[in-house]
């Protein structure tokens, strides 16, 4: 499945990028160039293989339901681009 | 130069001990090590001068006592990947370039505990994404090591580029690095250090900046073998804070350093003999055979059937992790905000489009598109499975060996600048070709100083171990530093 210019838009819109249209021609080669290899992996069989998400076969740890952090607003928004008052200041959402 | 800076952390740590010399006197040694250097190298990013001048202080006063803990006074560079608190951490990357984390990382959290000394936070791949060092925000990392017949400056490697470049050229006593894909292994093969990254669980990710979680592992590059086992005691632990932290007990490491490896069985795994390797990186692996054999150890052979598939496996997985990870990054609570913007959707692509420099964006999108509707299971839940069958591999080996030998890399340090791995990532990827198969699988791997090449450059051998063994790959890797001898350092031309 090639990866052609209009996907390319699509992609990076998906995830939040804005690349110049000068850029998307070469980003399509290469993102072609990388799946191509990719497809490799069509060769193998994996009928029947349960999917591998993690290394460690452990389950989930469980902890009580109790509060063990917080109160920390100065910290939260320390290193925010735009604060009031220990809000986060944020362009608007809806018109 | 001080000849303090020389010595292996064992060799400080005991000297500290001693009372041969101070804390602060070590310490001063490397500052003006950094300063006399870092122009040059540019492996440190940011540099905490006066914070390792208060804790050597404070490392003299217990040591005086005799109360010294197991890292006392031992100055320390950390990858600028772990947050450190009040101290500023951006992963190499724009979209964190003014961050100061208000907590600490639990591997460095771990590391003060044990009285080290923070000398400051070294460069690597943005986001540890890179195999070059060459993706960092604030500009490559210089291999202290030259080919003996070029003036050319080369790369120490990535992502860890600063932690080895700073080992190798005795800018710190030992350094804090992280494991995606082989970021600890290949820049330490290229600069004659030990890296080790060990089992998926043993150290905490808390606070460590986030690339692809299900891979991404702490460990130290240092000088020696046994330098790895003091640095690993320290780094690993149990922690809530990570729920894939591991509740199992940390041994003595160093234990294991020195041990026979008579009986000890070696696999030597058919898949790993590429083809287009140079010559002496087959020879050097016939020479580590040849040690171990030596040395008691019986070699078998194995087979890792979907050795070839790790890598575009791991390229689906890693940045499918990535792209979500990344997703945080908004500019929005931190981090970088494109100041232009109005609007929320200009605000997220600008600050986003700028923040992030090429290959992170090339691998978010590669990422998106593997986990958009219609290609998830084509794409990324076959990588999954695929994964599987390369862990089965492994579990399959280990009933005939109990640990496995292979090439550190299929090259030595290459030129800054390469334009060919600049024009196709798929070969510059295709470094972590050894590497990669310990990080999907979860094991234990370690790259350990072997030789020269005909440029007079280091190669690196990989250990790799059974899950939780890395005190296996801590003797194998022991006696094949000691029958290698590997005591060159890079000539000085900085």
């Amino acid at each position: 499945m090639a990866i052609d210019v209009a996907t390319v838009k699509k992609v990076a819109s998906l995830s939040r990028l804005r690349e110049p249209e000068a850029r998307l021609e070469s980003l399509s080669g290469e993102l072609n160039g990388i799946l191509g290899w990719i497809e490799q992996l069509n060769e193998i069989d994996v009928t029947g293989v349960e999917p591998m998400t993690t290394a460690v076969a452990a389950a989930a740890p469980l902890r009580d339901d109790v509060v063990s952090d917080g109160g920390k607003v100065a910290d939260v928004v320390k290193n925010a681009p735009k604060t009031v008052d220990g809000f986060f200041v944020v362009p608007k959402v809806v018109e | 130069m001080s000849e303090l800076t020389k010595l292996p952390l064992k060799g400080a740590l005991d000297g500290l001990k001693a009372k041969t010399f101070s804390s602060s006197e070590l310490t001063e040694a490397f500052i003006g090590a950094i300063e006399h250097s870092n122009g040059a190298l540019n492996a440190y990013v940011e540099t905490t001068f006066d914070k390792a001048r208060a804790q050597a202080k404070a490392s003299d006063e217990l040591l005086a006592k005799g109360e010294g803990r197991a890292l006392e006074g031992a100055p320390l560079g950390i990858k600028d990947l772990y947050c450190t608190e009040g101290v500023r951490t951006t992963a190499c990357s724009k979209i964190l370039g003014n961050f100061v984390p208000t907590y600490e990382s639990t591997v460095t959290a771990n590391l003060w505990q044990g009285g080290a000394v923070m000398l400051g936070k070294l460069n690597m791949d943005e986001f540890a994404m890179g195999s070059s060092n060459e993706t960092s925000h604030w500009g490559p990392v210089v291999n202290p090591w030259k080919a003996k017949d070029s003036n050319q400056a080369l790369t120490p490697g990535g992502s860890s580029g600063g932690s080895a470049a700073a080992v190798a050229a005795d800018l710190c006593l030992a350094a804090t690095a992280s494991d995606t894909g082989g970021s600890i292994r290949q820049p330490a093969a290229f600069t004659g250090t030990v890296g080790i990254k060990p089992t998926y669980g043993r150290a905490s990710r808390f606070g460590m900046v986030a690339f692809a979680s299900s891979l991404d592992q702490a460990g130290p590059i240092t000088k020696t073998v046994e330098d790895a086992a003091i640095m690993l005691n320290v780094m690993c632990s149990h922690d809530v804070k990570d729920s894939t932290s591991l509740d199992i007990e940390v041994p003595d490491f160093t234990q294991f350093i020195g041990k026979s490896v008579k009986g000890l069985r070696i696999g030597i795994p058919d898949e790993y003999r590429l083809d287009g390797i140079p010559a002496e990186i087959d020879a050097l692996w016939e020479q580590g055979i040849a040690w171990l054999k030596d040395a008691g150890a019986e070699i078998v052979r194995i087979t890792l059937p979907h050795t070839k598939y790790a890598l575009p496996c791991y390229y689906i997985v890693a940045p499918a992790e990535a792209s979500s990870n990344l997703a945080r990054y908004d500019g929005m609570r931190f981090g970088y905000r494109d100041p232009e913007a109005t609007s929320l959707t200009d605000t997220y692509e600008l600050s986003r489009s700028e923040g992030f420099g090429k290959e992170v964006k090339r691998r978010i999108m590669i990422g998106t598109y593997v986990l958009s509707a219609g290609f998830y299971d084509a794409y990324y839940v076959k990588a999954l499975k695929v994964r599987r069958k390369i862990a089965d591999d492994f579990t399959e080996a280990f009933k005939s060996c109990d640990v496995i030998l292979t090439p550190a890399t299929p090259s030595s340090a290459f030129a800054l600048g390469d334009e060919k791995k600049a024009a196709d990532p798929v070969s510059m990827y295709l470094n972590d070709v050894f590497t990669v198969t310990t990080n999907l699988a979860g094991l234990p791997g370690l790259s350990v100083p072997a030789g020269l090449d005909q440029h007079g450059l280091p190669l690196g051998l990989q250990v790799i171990g059974k899950a939780l063994d890395e005190g296996t790959v801590l003797t194998i890797a022991s006696v094949l530093e000691q029958a290698a001898g590997f005591t060159q350092k890079p000539s000085k031309w900085w």
